[in-house]
């Protein structure tokens, strides 16, 4: 799960983080509010939207009078912002971050992933802060540092401490930047996240290091023990299609094609959209019933692919394990009679009870083509779309 | 001859009282020599218990003292499956396969990090179990489709796993043993581990290799693959068509950081002389064409 910017600072900031002073807006007038709250003279407006690149987008703007804050917070307010991260329709900014401007001296990167390989916690830092960090681990690796944190420990003060040094921090400085990234790592430890970024972590002109930015990614499946960050889920930021399956047990990912796809299994359904493309189409979605199929679900499925006005056609690929093939056709049989489908539908079973599937499937009045491998069901597919 | 399980092994149910441990369970004891090598059952607090003529434990290592179990299969919920796992090493459980899909990642970090230095081996978490056809079944794959024979399988997908299995058992081309690895970042072996299994196992001919977009198992795999080993290994990648950042189901399938795309796996598989192919419903045949 991801959370806003302003939802990041909130948590480094319980957790010690130094970050600006700051006020999460809704609209003009508490943006304006916000600049009293926080004082001083100049200010950063920042759209809240969870894609990144958002500064470049021009969804990052200074202000240095309660004009200029009016103008962007206005501006900002309601645009699409594009970013390379959103795709070309954009993300709706309905939230702000108005902030205390920063005299900033030198900017760093700091990061923490799960690192799949050594199944530990991997603590990055690079003096090249604020720009795209996986094009600089690509192409000058030696400007990252990567630290591997033991599982159940602390990152160690003086760990910490050379790590600030690596990227370039003296004395004083450098020991405040040690504590944030050990404040920085409990955070991340305790809160059960996938990802955290400061980027950029930045030394100020009086030589205070402060978070400029923030971002975490939460682990989905641990947010049972995290009610806090549930509360911080924003779902104006997600696929309202994807909710929708997600609420009826589907796994949906909304994509560009025009063939619909309703599989069980995540990896036979990645598979099912690769050899749809395989043979000339294109996926509209990736679509995994998971292991029930019920009747319900596969009604929902129906629902949620019909929503998208490219769809030519919908491919059904089941291969029945613990799921019966039979109960699969019989789910299709009334899903369809509910679902108007008005596009072709070919159905592909196999597996247990298979030829009791097809038969019920033959048995009804479902206006579907069949097919017996997964080869002919994307062939006929294909062609079925083009048609 | 099999790798992991075979007609030797012993084995405990952890959750063998919920509705998924019950369900799979009565499945496995009814596949091959179930009765046989399926010898008792965990649940806290039900310790005396019968289920199915399975006397059942309250703790792994009661079970394991009792029976001499040296394999567990584990079906509890997400949130205690982690400590399922820690009591299974405990007790010297010597394979232990986690079906239990949810796991948070930290969990399994802890866990594999309590598991260094002891000689338990972990399957899974979020897979389909392991099946060596005609002799025992631990999981959730369908156990009829599978026939014995000299093919291993390696995959971390489960549905698409039977598929595989289904065009090799059509096409005569029977398994020696099926492993399901999961789909989660963070779990137990992984591709390279299982292939060297294959590489010693005297009845496994050929291997089917099936992994798909997200971290890098495939490659680290491949490099090994392309220097040591003998046999001739089929594979499909799945998610050529996945975009990047987004996860795909699984909490491991996402393409992140510019990494773990199915291009960067397959280029590593053919060029340590994989047989890759694209199209997967031709996974069967491509290991037949393999197998020369």
């Amino acid at each position: 799960m991801k959370v806003h910017e302003y939802q990041a600072k909130k948590i480094l900031k319980d957790y010690g983080v130094r970050v600006p002073a700051g006020c999460a807006c809704f609209s003009v007038a508490e943006a304006v509010q916000a600049t009293e709250t926080i004082g001083g003279d100049r200010w950063v407006i920042k759209a809240q939207i969870h894609a990144g690149g958002r500064g470049k987008g021009g969804g990052v703007r200074l202000a240095a009078s309660i004009e200029e804050v009016t103008t962007h917070a206005g501006d900002i307010l309601g645009m699409q912002l594009v970013t390379h991260q959103t795709g070309p329709q954009g993300q709706k900014v309905e939230r702000l971050l108005v902030e205390q401007g920063i005299d900033i001296s030198v900017e760093f990167y700091v990061g923490l992933v799960v690192d799949r390989a050594s199944q530990k916690v991997t603590m990055m830092v690079s003096a090249e802060g604020g720009t795209e960090i996986e094009e600089v681990a690509q192409v000058t690796p030696e400007r990252v540092c990567q630290f591997t944190v033991e599982p159940g420990k602390e990152l160690g003060a003086t760990d910490a401490l050379q790590l600030a040094q690596y990227i370039g921090l003296e004395q004083g400085s450098a020991r405040n930047a040690s504590t944030i990234l050990q404040q920085l790592y409990r955070a991340f430890w305790e809160m059960d996240a996938t990802l955290a970024e400061i980027n950029p972590l930045v030394l100020t002109n009086d030589g205070q290091v402060i978070a400029l930015d923030a971002k975490i990614n939460f682990d989905d499946n641990a947010l049972f023990r995290h009610p806090e960050v549930l509360q911080m889920r924003d779902l104006a930021e997600e696929d309202p299609n994807e909710i929708t399956a997600a609420n009826a047990g589907l796994s949906y990912i909304a994509l560009d094609g025009n063939i619909g796809c309703l599989v069980n299994g995540a990896g036979l359904a990645m598979a099912t959209m690769d050899i749809i493309k395989l043979y000339g189409g294109e996926p509209a979605n990736f679509l995994d019933v998971g292991g029930g199929a019920t009747t319900e679900q596969v009604t929902e499925a129906f629902k949620v692919m019909l929503k998208n006005p490219n769809l030519e056609a919908i491919l059904v690929n089941i291969f029945g394990g613990i799921m019966r093939c039979d109960v699969v056709a019989e789910g299709l049989v009334q899903a369809a009679k509910v679902v108007k489908l008005g596009v072709p539908l070919v159905v592909r079973l196999e597996g247990t009870n298979v030829e009791l599937g097809r038969q019920i499937l033959q048995d009804s009045n479902l206006d579907m083509i069949a097919a017996s491998t997964m080869a002919d069901a994307a062939e006929l597919a294909v062609t079925a779309a083009g048609a | 001859m099999a790798i992991l399980i075979d007609e030797s092994s012993r084995i405990i149910t952890q959750g063998i009282t919920g509705k998924t441990g019950q369900f799979h369970t009565r499945n496995c004891l009814a596949y091959a020599h179930g009765r046989a090598v399926f010898v008792a059952g965990v649940t806290p607090g039900k310790g005396g218990q019968v289920f199915e003529g399975i006397p059942i434990f309250d703790t792994v290592a009661q079970a394991r003292a009792e029976t001499g179990a040296n394999v567990s299969v584990i079906y509890v919920p997400p949130a205690f499956a982690a400590a399922a796992i820690d009591e299974a090493v405990e007790a010297a459980i010597e394979t232990i396969i986690c079906i239990t899909e949810g796991v948070p990642v930290k969990d399994m970090i802890l866990s594999r990090q309590r598991m260094k230095g002891s000689g338990s081996v972990l399957i899974g978490p979020n897979c389909p179990g392991i099946i060596t056809p005609d002799v025992v079944k631990i999981g959730i794959m369908p156990g009829y489709i599978h026939q014995q024979g000299p093919i291993g399988v390696v995959s971390r997908s489960g549905t698409l796993t039977y598929e595989i299995v289904d065009q090799l058992s059509k096409l005569g081309l029977g398994q020696s043993t099926c492993v399901g690895i999961g789909g989660d970042p963070v779990g137990g072996l992984k591709h390279l581990e299982v292939m060297k299994l294959f590489n010693n196992d005297p009845q496994t001919e050929g291997v089917v290799l099936c992994g798909e977009i997200g971290g890098m198992d495939e490659e680290t795999c491949a490099d090994w693959i392309g220097q040591h080993l003998k046999k001739p290994v089929a594979a499909f990648i799945a998610g050529s068509t996945a975009p990047a950042g987004k996860r795909m189901g699984h909490a491991g399938a996402i393409i992140a950081g510019g990494k773990g795309t199915a291009e960067d796996k397959i280029r590593a598989l053919e060029a340590a002389g994989v047989a890759v192919t694209r199209n997967p419903a031709r996974i069967g045949e491509a290991m037949r064409a393999a197998l020369g």
